[in-house]
C-alpha cells in the first residue's frame, strides 16, 4: 500500500505562489508517496493569531483541526504554518472542544523539510540543480520548529549545487506578517541589510524553508534589481537531472 | 499633540534609512556578538546555566513577598533604611526630601536604569540639587541633555570623535584628542571632583539578596564603588523584582549576567553591600537606604501569564540581537527600556493605550527569547500583548471590520477563493494600467519597498481541480 500524506498550503501560496505546492507535490510524489489535498481547507489563522485577534483565529484553527482530522500526516510547505498549528494552537484552542484533536493534529503536521529528513528518512531525492544557492534560516522553521540542519542537509545532496553561507543567516528577513505593513520603513531596512548580506554570497539564488519569507525578499531584491532571485527549497529539490535551462520563477 | 505611535513611526523611519547609525550600531553589536559567544563557550553548559538562572528567578517571583521582607529585615538590624515606594513620585519624594533634610546639595550616581524610569535626576535637579552621572557613558548622555541610547552601553550610539566634540563645548576646557583613553581621562579628572564634594551617592542594585541582607553590584569602571563608599549618604533605588533568594545563587547569576551583558567572564567589580559604615570601619556611609520600587510591578506579578517578565536581569541581550533595535535604535522607542524587553514591559508599566504599538513592532523572529539568560519567552509576550491589546478594544475598528470579514472568507472556502480571485485579478488590472504605488493601488504600502508580487492566473487550487479532472 502506498503511504499518504495530506497537503495544507498556505493561503498565501495557494493564491500568489502556486508553484510552491506544485514543487512541494513533485517532491514528495517522487519519493513515493500519494498526496492528497483536501480542497475544503483554507487558512490557519495566522495572520489574525499574530495580529491580536485570537476570536478571529479560533474559528479557523477549529476549521483546520476538523479538516485534517483523519490524516495519517499534515505537510506544509511553511515553517511559519506549522508553528502556527503546532506551537500556538494548543494556547489557542485551550478551552475549546476540539483541543484533544488539535494536540494529535499538531502532532502530525510537519514542515516540508523536517518530513522529508525526521519522517521519510530521505536526503537524497534526486534533484540536480547546478547553481550557487545561499540559505536564509527562517525564524520560525528555525526557533520555533528547532529546523536548522535539515533544510541544508537536503540541499548538500542536490547535484551541482554550490551552497554559500552568507553573513547573520538566521538574522529575520523583516516580513513579519502584517509587520511588513505596519512597520514598512523597519520591514524594509531589515529587508535591505538581509539584501545585502545575500548580495555578498554573489549567490544565483537564495532560498529558505518558508515562501513568506522569500516573498517579501523577492519584493525587496527586485525593487533594487539585484542579481539574486528567490526560490523555495522544494522548487530546488524538484529540479530533475537533465535540469532546466531555467527555474519555473514566478514574477508578476 | 502627537502620541507616542506616531512618533515612534516617525522616528523609525528616519532612524531606519540612517545608514550612518545603522553601520554604528552593526559594528557595536558586531564585537558584542563575537565577545558575547566567546564567553558562552567559557561556560560549560551554558543551557543548563540558563535554566538554573530561570529556576532561581521563578522562586524568587514566585515568593517576592517572603523574600523582600527577608531583606528588608537583614538590613534593618543593620542599621540601614528601606522604603516601599508604590510608585515614581513616592520614590522621588524619598529622596527628595531625605538630600534636603540632610543639606544635600550634590549627588553622585552610579548607573541605574530604575532612576531613569522614575526621572529620579530631573526631580533632584529641580530641587536645586547637582545631579552627577559616573558611568562614563551616562556621563556623555547626561551632557547630551538625552537618555540613555542602551541599557548596558548608554552612549554605544556616538563615535569618539563626536564625544570628543561634546567635551570640548560642555567641560570648558581644550580636547586635545579623540583616544578613548584620553577621553576617559578627561572624565575622570572631573568626576574625581564630583565624588569628594558629593553629600550623597545614588546607585542600583543588581541584585537584592535576601538570605544576606545585601544588594549586589556589577560595574566595570570602579565609578559604582565611589558612589557607595565616599559620600556620608548612600541611596539604593531598585526595583521589587530584583529580589534573589540566596547568595550562593550569584554564583550562577553574576556570570551570566556578564557574559550575557558584555561577553565578560565577570565584570571588573562585584560589590555586596548590607548597611551603614560599622564601628570599626575605615569607610563607608554614615546612612544606607534601600528604595524598592513598585511602579507597576506588582501588577504585573498578578499576571500569571506574563509574571516571568519579572525575572529579567536587564542584561540587554535581547537589544543587542533584535534586528528591529539593530535598525531603528534605543532612542526610538521613546521609553526607559528599549528594544524586545522594553516592548513587553513598557504596555504593562506605562499603559497599554500609548504603548501598545510596541508590541506590534516586531517581526516576531524570536532571537530575543533564544538569548535571554533568565529564559523569558519574549515574542510570546508580545503576542500576548497583542491580543490584551485586542481585547480591551485599543485597536482600529477598521482593522476589527477587516478581520471580522477575514474570518467570514476563511470559514467559507468558496468566499475564500472567490476573493482570492478578485483580489489578483482586481490588481492585474490595476498594475496593467501603469497604477502600481498609486492611490488605487491596494498594496501601495508595500510597493514602496518592494516590486509588486507575483500574480499567478490560477490558485493551486485551481491547478489542482483541472489536473485530476483531466486524469
Amino acid at each position: 500500500m502506498q503511504r499518504k500524506v495530506s497537503l495544507f498550503v498556505p493561503c498565501f501560496v495557494d493564491q500568489l505562489l502556486p508553484q510552491v505546492a506544485v514543487d512541494t507535490v513533485r517532491v514528495l510524489r517522487r519519493i513515493g508517496y500519494e498526496v492528497e489535498f483536501p480542497e475544503d481547507q483554507t487558512c490557519c489563522g495566522q495572520p489574525a493569531f499574530n495580529t491580536g485577534y485570537w476570536d478571529e483565529a479560533r474559528p479557523c484553527a477549529e476549521r483546520f483541526v476538523k479538516v485534517f482530522k483523519h490524516a495519517d500526516v499534515v505537510v506544509c510547505p511553511s515553517g511559519s504554518c506549522v508553528t502556527m498549528v503546532r506551537t500556538f494552537y494548543p494556547d489557542l484552542l485551550a478551552k475549546s472542544s476540539l483541543r484533544e484533536d488539535a494536540l494529535a493534529v499538531a502532532s502530525r503536521t510537519f514542515e516540508f523539510s523536517e518530513f522529508l529528513v525526521k519522517v521519510a528518512a530521505v536526503t537524497q531525492v534526486g534533484a540536480t540543480f547546478p547553481h550557487a544557492v545561499t540559505y536564509h534560516a527562517s525564524c520560525h522553521g528555525l526557533r520555533e520548529l528547532h529546523l536548522r540542519n535539515e533544510p541544508l542537509q537536503l540541499l548538500r545532496q542536490v547535484k551541482g549545487l554550490k551552497l554559500i553561507e552568507m553573513t547573520r543567516s538566521e538574522e529575520c528577513c523583516g516580513f513579519g506578517g502584517t509587520f511588513a505593513a505596519k512597520f514598512a520603513d523597519i520591514s524594509a531596512a531589515m529587508g535591505t541589510s538581509k539584501a545585502e548580506n545575500i548580495a555578498a554570497t554573489e549567490a544565483e539564488y537564495v532560498t529558505a524553508i518558508d515562501p513568506s519569507c522569500l516573498l517579501h525578499l523577492q519584493g525587496i531584491l527586485g525593487k533594487r534589481n539585484a542579481a539574486a532571485r528567490t526560490i523555495y527549497l522544494a522548487s530546488i529539490l524538484a529540479q530533475e537531472d537533465p535540469p532546466q535551462k531555467s527555474p519555473p520563477q514566478e514574477r508578476p | 499633540m502627537s502620541t507616542a505611535a506616531q512618533r515612534f513611526l516617525q522616528d523609525a523611519a528616519v532612524k531606519s534609512a540612517d545608514l550612518m547609525h545603522r553601520e554604528i550600531i552593526q559594528r557595536g553589536m558586531d564585537s558584542y556578538d563575537a565577545a558575547h559567544l566567546k564567553g558562552r563557550a567559557r561556560i560549560k553548559d551554558w543551557e543548563a546555566a540558563r535554566q538554573k538562572c530561570q529556576e532561581i528567578k521563578r522562586e524568587a517571583i514566585n515568593h517576592l513577598d517572603r523574600y523582600l521582607l527577608q531583606f528588608e529585615e537583614k538590613v534593618v538590624a543593620r542599621g540601614g533604611h528601606v522604603f516601599w515606594a508604590a510608585n515614581s513620585e513616592e520614590a522621588c519624594a524619598y529622596i527628595k526630601n531625605l538630600a534636603t533634610r540632610r543639606n544635600v546639595r550634590t549627588v553622585v550616581k552610579s548607573k541605574s536604569m530604575v532612576t531613569e524610569e522614575i526621572h529620579l535626576g530631573p526631580a533632584l535637579e529641580k530641587a536645586g540639587i547637582k545631579v552627577w552621572e559616573t558611568d562614563f557613558g551616562e556621563f556623555i548622555v547626561q551632557l547630551r541633555e538625552e537618555g540613555p541610547y542602551h541599557i548596558v552601553t548608554p552612549a554605544m550610539h556616538l563615535l569618539r570623535g563626536q564625544i570628543a566634540t561634546l567635551f570640548q563645548e560642555k567641560l570648558g576646557q581644550k580636547i586635545e584628542s579623540d583616544d578613548p583613553a584620553y577621553l576617559m581621562a578627561v572624565a575622570r579628572r572631573v568626576l574625581r571632583q564630583a565624588f569628594f564634594s558629593a553629600e550623597m551617592g545614588i546607585s542600583g542594585a543588581n541584585f537584592l539578596v535576601a538570605d544576606a541582607g545585601v544588594i549586589a553590584i556589577s560595574t566595570n569602571e570602579g565609578n559604582g564603588r565611589l558612589c557607595t563608599s565616599i559620600p556620608r549618604i548612600h541611596v539604593v533605588v531598585t526595583g521589587i523584582e530584583k529580589v534573589i533568594p540566596r547568595l550562593d545563587d550569584l554564583a550562577v547569576l553574576w556570570p551570566v549576567l556578564a557574559t550575557s551583558g558584555t561577553g565578560q567572564g565577570i565584570t571588573t567589580y562585584g560589590t555586596l553591600i548590607g548597611g551603614p559604615r560599622r564601628p570599626g570601619e575605615a569607610d563607608g556611609p554614615e546612612e544606607f537606604h534601600v528604595v524598592l520600587v513598585d511602579n507597576g510591578r506588582s501588577q504585573l506579578l498578578a499576571d500569571a501569564e506574563q509574571r516571568e517578565v519579572l525575572h529579567c536581569i536587564r542584561c540587554g541581550a535581547c537589544l543587542n540581537i533584535c534586528p528591529v533595535f539593530r535598525h531603528v535604535g534605543g532612542h526610538t522607542y521613546g521609553t526607559t527600556y528599549p528594544g524586545p524587553i522594553g516592548s513587553v514591559l513598557t504596555p504593562h508599566l506605562n499603559g497599554i493605550m500609548e504603548f501598545k504599538h510596541l508590541s506590534y513592532a516586531s517581526s516576531l523572529c524570536g532571537a530575543c527569547s533564544s538569548v535571554c539568560p533568565v529564559k523569558i519567552d519574549l515574542h510570546h509576550h508580545l503576542l500576548q500583548n497583542r491580543r490584551n491589546a485586542t481585547e480591551a478594544g485599543a485597536t482600529k475598528s477598521s482593522e476589527r471590520l477587516m478581520f471580522r470579514a477575514w474570518r467570514h472568507a476563511m470559514l467559507h472556502p468558496r468566499i475564500y477563493a472567490l476573493g482570492g480571485w478578485l483580489m489578483r485579478n482586481s490588481l492585474r488590472m490595476v498594475y496593467g494600467l501603469g497604477l502600481v504605488g498609486s492611490i488605487l493601488d491596494p498594496m501601495r504600502v508595500w510597493n514602496r519597498y518592494r516590486a509588486p508580487v507575483p500574480l499567478p492566473s490560477e490558485s493551486f487550487r485551481a491547478r489542482w481541480r483541472k489536473d485530476r479532472a483531466a486524469n
